[in-house]
């Protein structure tokens, strides 16, 4: 069957491969080519080394942005996770209504990017103005807080239907003999469902981190790095060397930024799937 | 013993959750009610305030939002795109899958491995380099846009449906082949429609994907001649000079109630959709 299917690959494979080949594995394989070159366009790239590496740090920006990043990626990771696991135990105990409560909070995950970041921008400035404190766009630490909020609303209901599906396959046997054996709700939780759903956690911390880490489009809409890129994340950063600055070494220092970029979300996912695996029940 | 999950809580818990849902909502209704404003009244320090008869606009910035600002064209793409690349991608990916799950080899190792390793690559790291190639293979319109979200979409697509190719018994295709169907009419025929949920799956998370994206048609699309939805609001917030804010706000209105009506009609989709998603974590 192998062997009479085997033929057929032009028809099955070529259309993703030729595809895949074109949107993935040239511009990747330029992109690496070109972060150690100086150029405006691909055709006219001159090899300079490391020298784009070396100049990625000449002005702070960058390593602001990856300040800004980091805090931002560990604040919204704890909050979105927590949030959302609390809310899909409320969610299991057959509270009337749930299904009406799951329908809402996930919501807003539907909506883009752009277009959140702009309903958030007229909310957040006309409450600060209200309380009298500066708009987002000139205090970095509102833009900060008015992200992780935004983000809050936006990806608590996507993690809430992950551990909702957790919980519900729990074991009911497990439930009722811890309750038997005179477990209280907080042993229960912690003894039983929180290791139970490991799983999970897993699979929502890896989201949230690389969501987080990679955010654009929030950050463009809702602050847009002001004021003078103290609001700027890593991935707004890398956009802003490619086109908003003036000077031809900007674009391979954009691309080698945008290589370092990658390299440490590849980091950062290897290192947080080995350290939530480790720590899964064995079914 | 089903107590512990039929057991009815007490109202408190329902009317909390209640305001906390009223909460979750408010900022589309706040955008809901300031699109009805006439546009003086929707400056930052009203934003609050409910439309009063004074101030109240009627469908106003609604016609002018799609009059003046080309909403329906914009709309009009978004939908092009979207529909053609999720078409596009559902189809190439499946059969993609397919082959390369049941034609074992190093080429089909090769795509696989390809396919895992593009979903870690974040966009910044090819988005010159795609809009590039883009321009110079004349992709950059919004009728054949679609080939790039293929390549660069095809990643996730090709890793899910491999997944579910995996938990299909062999057996029926076997039997479908001694009967005498060649490859192609075994894959559409016996196949593809036992892969129907995970078409679904696929298809819905494609869709919130593509319809939403901000970044790459910006980057590959002539901003002149074409905009998507997305593109059509940045442009206007982002542009100096005075914003009209209430066809903005009716621009934003008309972009997200599609959205939510699409999800309460499909949401058991939706919902299995994402879980099945997720799992790839």
């Amino acid at each position: 069957m192998e062997k009479a299917t085997k033929k057929y690959w032009p028809l099955f494979v070529l259309p993703t491969l030729g595809a895949f080949i074109i949107g993935f594995v040239i511009p990747f394989a330029e992109g690496i080519w070109l972060s150690f070159c100086k150029f405006t366009t691909v055709n006219n790239a001159q090899w300079v080394g490391f020298g784009n590496y070396s100049k990625i740090w000449l002005d702070n920006t960058f390593t602001q942005a990856f300040a800004f990043t980091a805090v931002f990626t560990v604040v919204t990771t704890i909050l979105i996770n927590v949030l959302a696991f609390a809310v899909a135990l409320l969610l299991t105990r057959g509270i009337r209504g749930t299904n009406m409560f799951r329908t809402v909070f996930f919501m807003p995950n539907l909506i883009g990017g752009i277009v959140l970041g702009y309903i958030w921008q007229t909310l957040l400035n006309s409450l600060l103005m209200l309380l009298e404190k500066p708009l987002l766009t000139l205090d970095a630490r509102y833009g900060f807080w008015g992200l992780v909020v935004l983000m809050c609303w936006q990806q608590i209901g996507y993690m809430m239907i992950i551990y909702v599906a957790g919980l519900q396959n729990v074991p009911l046997e497990l439930l009722e003999a811890s309750h038997i054996d005179g477990a209280t709700p907080a042993q229960t939780l912690f003894k039983i469902k929180i290791p139970m759903v490991m799983p999970s956690i897993t699979i929502c911390t890896f989201l949230t981190l690389t969501n987080s880490f990679k955010l654009f489009d929030q950050n463009l809409s809702l602050t847009g790095g002001e004021p003078a890129h103290a609001s700027e994340m890593l991935a707004l950063n890398i956009y802003n060397s490619f086109y908003a600055r003036a000077g031809a070494q900007w674009k391979g220092i954009g691309q080698a930024k945008a290589m370092v970029f990658f390299l440490l979300v590849v980091i950062i996912a290897l290192i947080q799937l080995r350290l939530t695996r480790a720590k899964e029940v064995q079914q | 013993m089903n107590t512990f999950r039929k057991k009815r809580s007490g109202w408190g818990w329902t009317v909390l959750l209640s305001l906390l849902s009223l909460g979750w909502v408010y900022p589309i209704i706040m955008i809901v009610l300031n699109s009805l404003k006439q546009e003086r009244a929707i400056t930052t320090a009203s934003t609050f305030e409910l439309p009063t008869a004074a101030t109240f606009n009627g469908l106003v910035n609604y016609l002018k939002a799609i009059e003046s600002q080309g909403f329906l064209k914009s709309f009009g793409y978004s939908l092009l795109i979207t529909v053609s690349s999720v078409v596009l991608i559902l189809l190439c990916c499946s059969m993609c899958a397919w082959f390369i799950t049941r034609v074992k080899g190093p080429f089909s190792r090769i795509i696989y491995l390809l396919c895992v390793f593009s979903m870690v690559v974040p966009f910044q790291m090819v988005m010159f380099t795609l809009s590039q190639t883009a321009d110079a293979l004349r992709l950059n319109t919004p009728f054949n846009i679609c080939i790039i979200y293929l390549g660069f979409g095809a990643g996730l697509a090709v890793f899910m449906f491999a997944g579910f190719v995996k938990a299909i018994p062999l057996e029926i295709e076997e039997a479908a082949m001694i009967d005498g169907c060649n490859p192609i009419q075994t894959f559409f025929r016996i196949v593809l429609p036992i892969l129907r949920p995970t078409l679904i799956s696929v298809g819905i998370l494609e869709t919130m994907w593509i319809w939403n994206d901000y970044l790459l048609p910006y980057l590959v699309l002539d901003i002149k001649k074409y905009m998507t939805i997305p593109m059509l609001i940045q442009y206007f917030r982002g542009s100096y000079g005075r914003v009209e804010m209430g066809p903005m706000m009716a621009s934003i209105v008309l972009t997200v109630v599609p959205i939510i009506i699409v999800y309460l009609v499909c949401q058991k989709y939706i919902i299995k959709g994402v879980l099945a998603g997720a799992v790839k974590g």
